[in-house]
């Protein structure tokens, strides 16, 4: 079980059950164990239609023609749309830069772009409709790498960039490029005792939610449309999607649906369009649901990189510089590709003190499939880069790699490379410490006294050994992301809060737009609402868009940003009620206009415990709602020259300490333990908590020792799109996870809490990689590690 | 398509001779992928679930005949005696959800070189009962495997049951995949010792066009092992035999490059599996080996 | 075409089924049971798997057609049947609800918010109506634990990997950590690295222990 450090001084309702610091169990969860809990592939509408994506087949092409004749004559199909039946001006969206077409127009840039939609009465109707449109394509020459896209005749995948970043990048075929240069490399270099040079490579990862993308549009009365829909941001996808329509933001209503898992696959639109198109077309409600096989083609993805990195260190172990030269490939689309540059750039140098840097970070336009978001973008890539150095390091230094990195690592105060101090604890050389001192899980586990038990080995029930090349490895490693959205966005969320008096019971409402994907913001919502209003029942009112924008579920973001605008809210609504309270019954008791007022079980209370009233009685007769708009601290760009600037808000760390086994001879690795230790600020559901360690943790392990989106250089066309070669750990691949949390307060953050998704994710695979370079003495510069890679046969 | 249920085995016969294309289904692990995904649209679908005796096995003399519905788990639960290397190559198949359905006659049928029961079969000796409404006949397992996905069986011809030879000697088997549980294979091994007949026979999954064996590899062990009169003294196989054993496996394999793998991998692997299973086979038949088949 | 089958006990008649559809497909979309879920459809992933006859497979890969006559189980039956199960012996699965096990600082003794959830089904018909289902039946023993210990996160994963867990430890009563890791890798999970999911078949497994 894990050790929990030094709580967070807790000023509101501690005594008030189920408030915050509790494990209170997931308000969806019995509806999700009984199978009840409607995810967006479970919705259902009486004459509903299925509507079909038709994807292309090539990765780069001029569209010759379509012929959608025969697919329109199908009994049972309602509809066939390509580009030419898009009415709106807009035709366009996309995150931040609308580059993406809804259909595509004249072109495809990657493979399984989507060409043509269908609806009709049944799945296979539609499938066998959307087989017989004829699109005859000319074939373009593809471009797949930095090479190929920033040659001086390469083909530009986007020819008339109009964008914000056109102005500074040094090629069309670069999306966004940001140098960050601070102190005096050059000089700082000539100090340098040791220095280390490394090229790495990262691979293309998968989100690989389990539910599908999938959603149901209904068209209302009044011209508008509904959507049932799984997403991570309900007003981003608003925002997109009702220009495409011709339609007022008014009249398409969004409900969130259960979300079947996300880590970033869901903050750009797949299906939404579609299906609400569909609908308008054929003024039926019409359902669509990705199979896996399109699920790999209809969401973007963890954008590989090729990372160069050199860091000098003197002989007593201080890092003197870094220089480093990052390029991430974006794939067709811009997608999250700007803020992907941003946070590869400005966390390069990882959770280290480096005071003279020459750092850059850019994003290819290439005919690859696209990558956006996914748990921890950036800031994955470079740890696996950064980590790897600190061990070479460590070793041309002779030192213990946790000791070097221990001497190095940042602390509150120190200065990023971009100029902007630390202002909260990074505990980084405690973590190393504590992920280091966690017992070592025993030796020869297979051993037993009826043999091998092969599924503690390498290679498991496969029973490819007995113990034979069995070699036990090592590795730390430890990182650093941003909480929230950095470099100057307005990062925002809206809560609505109610309370009154239900059935003789004080209730608080609390109902965000917080797109709930498993998180657990759910659980944390009603957590704060009894902490900050001493009311046992909270419901939570489903996410939708009669509410304002709860930004997006990522960047670790939600549990501060929504979790501070639901305190806010509470706070607001607390004051009016105590107001309430002084009108009705502070003619009876001083303590009304003196004493400081807490909401406690029910009750208004003093801060010394003194009952002053019941909150039913108290809210008699009214009620109180407050919607508010809550924002952290603002941020700034990054100069575009000079990277400078304070670009983030926060920042979470987390260590881990991995244990392998590797077969030597087969290439095969058993991860044997994950250790992490990571600062959560506050644990604000302990369990919670956990679990999103855990479950990055292994995500982190995944894309070290198998998850990788095989495109092929020559035509840049998916090779694996399905789970049976796009490999995620199993259950007998993953480790024991003992997790050792830290709770130091960010006196900026609600309750002092750090957001915590993500940075279990980042430290993970290089950990396991560090181990694997132990147990086999190999260099291993690239991830996922192959079996190839271990035995030369690559 | 057309959906066949035929209610006997007499009955799917006469389906099968009258639709020929039709495409039999018993536990789905191929066919409803292929259709769930759309990359086949059969005209019939020829169900094999009502045919009880498909799931159903004698144990012989020599041999076992097993229905080829038997599921993988019940190989595993209760074949392990007749058929180990069968048996372990079982539990290597996908999941237990898959196990429960899926049995030798589907991996057979599909004939795909990744098939995890092959290189059981091929070691242990194997024929296949095909059978139509013009007869029955048994193809040798030698002889079954024609290529890519591939297989003997005539169009109007069901594979009713496979027989295969009861262990006489120990018998291992191994799979390389790059994940610890429900992985296809990227290549795999069995290898059975046949001491009433003093042989070695072997099986090659997933780095040929189809499942193969070794058999010069076969031949140099044979030799090698009456050579030295180890059948009967019972020593260590020496490790240069061993490791020219292993070359000569890595050797018979013809594999290609794909995503689950580089062919130079796939040679190496097998080099290692026809190592460490003839180790783990002799030391057995040497009677000195730690039990490792129970938990395996 | 028409099959005709028992799901959770209760006759069911499905008519015009394509004959390329799954029994996943057809408890989805034709049975309003929409619980088994749709996450891979290759067998990779477990997440639709339900008992046939007993038997624990993936529903996406039985064609609709090969279930005639025949029992199915579905995580939407689940609490009955281990209700049934412990009422008739087999094992005391049924008692261990009220058994003192518990997860340290998994129960806070305060009320799932059920309104979220429920409600986020959406209103009126906009969700297929669970013919099959049985909403307010008590949960079965594992449902418990999986809540209790934290193996739920984004629950996709979660109704295939109950029906996997419970028919283990109706086989397997006392399993270890390398037993149940070897009877759920068939089930895919890729929110919670799996270390909760282990803790609530324990869980399971030790209450179950302690009501015989």
């Amino acid at each position: 079980m894990p050790t929990i450090g030094t709580p967070t001084k807790i000023t509101q309702g501690s005594r008030t059950k189920g408030g915050i610091g509790e494990s209170t169990l997931r308000p969806d969860g019995i509806l999700k164990t009984t199978g009840e809990f409607a995810y967006s592939s479970d919705m259902w509408h009486e004459d509903m239609l299925w509507g079909q994506i038709l994807r292309s087949t090539v990765a780069h092409a001029e569209i010759v023609s379509i012929d959608t004749g025969e697919a329109l004559a199908t009994p049972g199909v309602y509809a066939v749309m390509t580009y030419d039946d898009l009415t709106a001006d807009v035709k366009n969206y996309g995150l931040e830069i609308q580059d993406t077409p809804v259909l595509a127009h004249g072109k495809v840039r990657h493979h399984g772009e989507p060409v043509a939609i269908v609806a009709a009465d049944h799945p296979e109707t539609a499938r066998r409709a959307a087989a017989k449109i004829k699109v005859e394509y000319r074939e373009l020459p593809v471009i797949t790498d930095e090479a190929s896209a920033t040659a001086p005749d390469a083909v530009l995948v986007h020819e008339h960039r109009d964008d914000h970043h056109v102005g500074h990048v040094p090629h069309p075929n670069v999306v966004h490029r940001q140098p960050i240069v601070r102190g005096d490399v050059a000089a700082a270099r000539e100090r340098a005792d040791v220095i280390v040079e490394g090229e790495y490579t990262f691979g293309m990862q998968d989100q690989a939610f389990l539910g599908p993308e999938s959603g149901l549009a209904v068209p209302d009365e009044d011209g508008g449309v509904h959507l049932y829909i799984a997403t991570q941001w309900l007003h981003s996808d608003l925002r997109q999607i009702a220009p495409v329509l011709g339609l007022p933001e008014s009249k398409v209503r969004m409900t969130l649906s259960g979300v079947g898992g996300a880590f970033g696959g869901r903050e750009d639109l797949s299906m939404q369009i579609h299906a609400c198109l569909l609908a308008l077309r054929t003024g039926k409600p019409v359902k669509i649901v990705y199979n896996r096989f399109e699920s790999f083609f209809g969401h973007v993805h963890r954008h590989p990189a090729k990372l160069y990195y050199e860091h000098g260190a003197t002989n007593d172990g201080k890092l003197t510089h870094l220089k480093c030269r990052i390029v991430l490939d974006g794939g067709a689309y811009a997608s999250a590709s700007p803020a992907v540059v941003g946070n590869a750039s400005s966390l390069s140098v990882g959770p280290y003190a480096v005071d003279d840097v020459d750092i850059e970070a850019i994003a290819l336009y290439t005919n690859n499939p696209p990558c956006g978001a996914m748990r921890g973008f950036g800031a994955v890539q470079a740890c696996f880069a950064y980590e790897a150095q600190m061990d070479k390091l460590a070793a041309k230094l002779g030192m213990d790699p946790v000791e070097f990195r221990r001497l190095n690592a940042m602390e509150q105060g120190t200065i990023m490379p971009t100029g902007q101090p630390v202002d909260s604890p990074a505990p980084v050389a405690e973590l190393l410490r504590r992920v280091k001192a966690m017992p070592m899980p025993p030796e020869r586990q297979w051993e037993s006294s009826e043999g091998a038990d092969v599924r503690q080995l390498p290679g498991g029930l496969s029973n490819t050994t007995h113990g034979e090349g069995v070699v036990r490895g090592v590795g730390y490693a430890v990182g650093i992301k941003n909480v929230g959205f950095s470099e100057g966005f307005d990062d925002y969320s809206t809560a609505r809060v109610r309370m009154e008096v239900v059935g003789g019971e004080p209730v608080a409402t609390v109902h965000t737009a917080m797109a709930e994907v498993g998180q657990g913001g759910v659980t944390v919502h009603a957590q704060i609402a009894r902490t900050e209003l001493g009311v046992a029942q909270v419901t939570i009112h489903p996410a939708d868009t009669q509410v304002g924008s709860a930004g997006s579920t990522s960047a670790s973001r939600q549990t501060y940003v929504t979790g501070g605008a639901v305190k806010n809210a509470c706070e607001l609504v607390r004051e009016q009620v105590l107001e309430i309270g002084r009108r009705k019954f502070g003619t009876y008791h001083p303590a009304w206009s003196t004493a400081e007022l807490l909401l406690e079980g029910g009750k208004v209370v003093t801060d010394g415990g003194e009952v002053l009233a019941g909150l039913v009685d108290v809210l008699e007769g009214e009620s109180v709602e407050v919607e508010q708009e809550w924002r952290h601290r603002p941020t700034e760009a990054l100069d575009l020259r000079t990277g400078q600037g304070n670009g983030h808000v926060q920042y979470s760390f987390a260590a881990h300490r991995a244990v392998v086994e590797v077969d030597t001879e087969l290439g095969l690795v058993k991860v044997i333990e994950l250790a992490c230790a990571q600062d959560v600020g506050k644990a604000v559901n302990p369990l919670s908590v956990l679990g999103q360690i855990q479950g990055g943790t292994v995500q982190g392990l995944g894309v070290a020792v198998m998850e990788e989106i095989i495109v092929d250089p020559e035509t840049a066309k998916v090779q694996n799109p399905s789970f049976t070669d796009y490999l995620i750990p199993t259950i007998l691949d993953t480790p024991t996870i003992p997790v050792d949390v830290l709770e130091l307060a960010d006196d900026h953050a609600p309750y002092g809490l750090r957001g915590i998704g993500e940075a279990p994710t980042l430290s993970s695979t290089p950990a396991v990689l560090a181990a694997i370079r132990t147990a086999t003495g190999l260099e291993l510069n690239r991830t996922p590690v192959r079996p190839e890679h271990l035995t030369g046969t690559a | 398509m057309d959906f066949l249920r035929p209610a006997s085995w007499e009955e799917a016969l006469a389906a099968k001779a009258e639709h020929p294309t039709a495409v039999p289904i018993a536990g789905g692990t191929d066919v409803m992928v292929e259709i769930n995904f759309d990359h086949r649209r059969p005209e019939y679908l020829l169900d094999l679930n009502r045919i009880g005796d498909l799931c159903e096995w004698e144990v012989g003399e020599d041999t076992v005949r097993l229905g080829a519905s038997v599921p993988y788990t019940r190989i595993m639960e209760h074949l392990r005696p007749e058929l180990p290397g069968l048996a372990l190559a079982s539990h290597t198949v996908a999941s237990p959800q898959i196990r429960n359905r899926g049995g030798v006659g589907g991996n057979l049928g599909t004939a795909s070189p990744a098939g995890d029961a092959h290189p059981a079969l091929l070691a242990a000796g194997a024929e296949v009962e095909a059978e139509s409404v013009r007869g029955s006949r048994l193809i040798p397992i030698d002889e079954f495997y024609t290529g890519v996905k591939r297989n003997a069986l005539a169009a109007d011809e069901l594979i009713r049951a496979v027989h295969i030879k009861k262990a006489d000697g120990p018998q291992q088997y191994s799979k390389v995949g790059t994940r610890n549980a429900m992985v296809i294979a990227v290549c795999a091994f069995g290898l059975a010792l046949h001491p009433s007949s003093r042989t070695v026979r072997t099986g090659i999954g997933s780095a040929a066009p189809t499942p193969v064996r070794a058999k010069a590899a076969e031949e140099f062990l044979n030799a090698a092992l009456e050579e030295g009169g180890f059948w009967d003294n019972g020593k260590i196989v020496t490790p240069s035999v061993a490791k020219q054993f292993a070359d000569l496996c890595a050797a018979a394999c013809n594999p290609i490059d794909d995503v689950r793998g580089t062919a130079s991998y796939r040679r190496h692997a097998v080099g290692v599996m026809a190592r460490r299973t003839l180790t783990w086979t002799w030391e057995s038949y040497r009677g000195t080996a730690a039990r490792t088949e129970g938990v395996a | 075409m028409r099959v005709n089958f028992t799901v959770n006990g209760r006759r069911q008649e499905a008519d015009d089924v394509w004959e390329g559809e799954s029994l996943l497909y057809v408890l989805r979309e034709r049975l309003g049971l929409p619980g088994s879920k749709n996450a891979c459809e290759q067998g990779e992933c477990g997440s639709c798997t339900v008992r046939l006859d007993g038997v624990p497979v993936c529903s996406c890969l039985v064609a609709a057609g090969q279930v005639e006559g025949r029992e199915v189980v579905t995580v939407e039956g689940l609490a009955d049947y281990a209700k049934q199960r412990a009422e008739h012996g087999g094992c005391a699965t049924g008692a261990c609800g009220t058994s003192g096990t518990s997860l340290e600082d998994a129960r806070p003794g305060v009320p799932p918010d059920e309104a979220w959830g429920r409600a986020a089904k959406g209103q009126d018909s906009q969700t297929g109506e669970g013919t099959g289902s049985s909403p307010h039946a008590a949960l079965a023993p594992i449902q418990q634990a999986f809540i209790d210990a934290g193996a739920v996160q984004c629950g996709f994963c979660t109704p295939g990997l109950l029906v996997a867990a419970d028919e283990m430890l109706e086989r397997n009563p006392n399993p270890t950590d390398a037993d149940i890791r070897e009877a759920l890798s068939g089930n895919l999970c890729r929110c919670t690295g799996y270390e909760k999911i282990m803790d609530a078949v324990r869980l399971a497994a030790a209450r179950q222990g302690e009501a015989v």
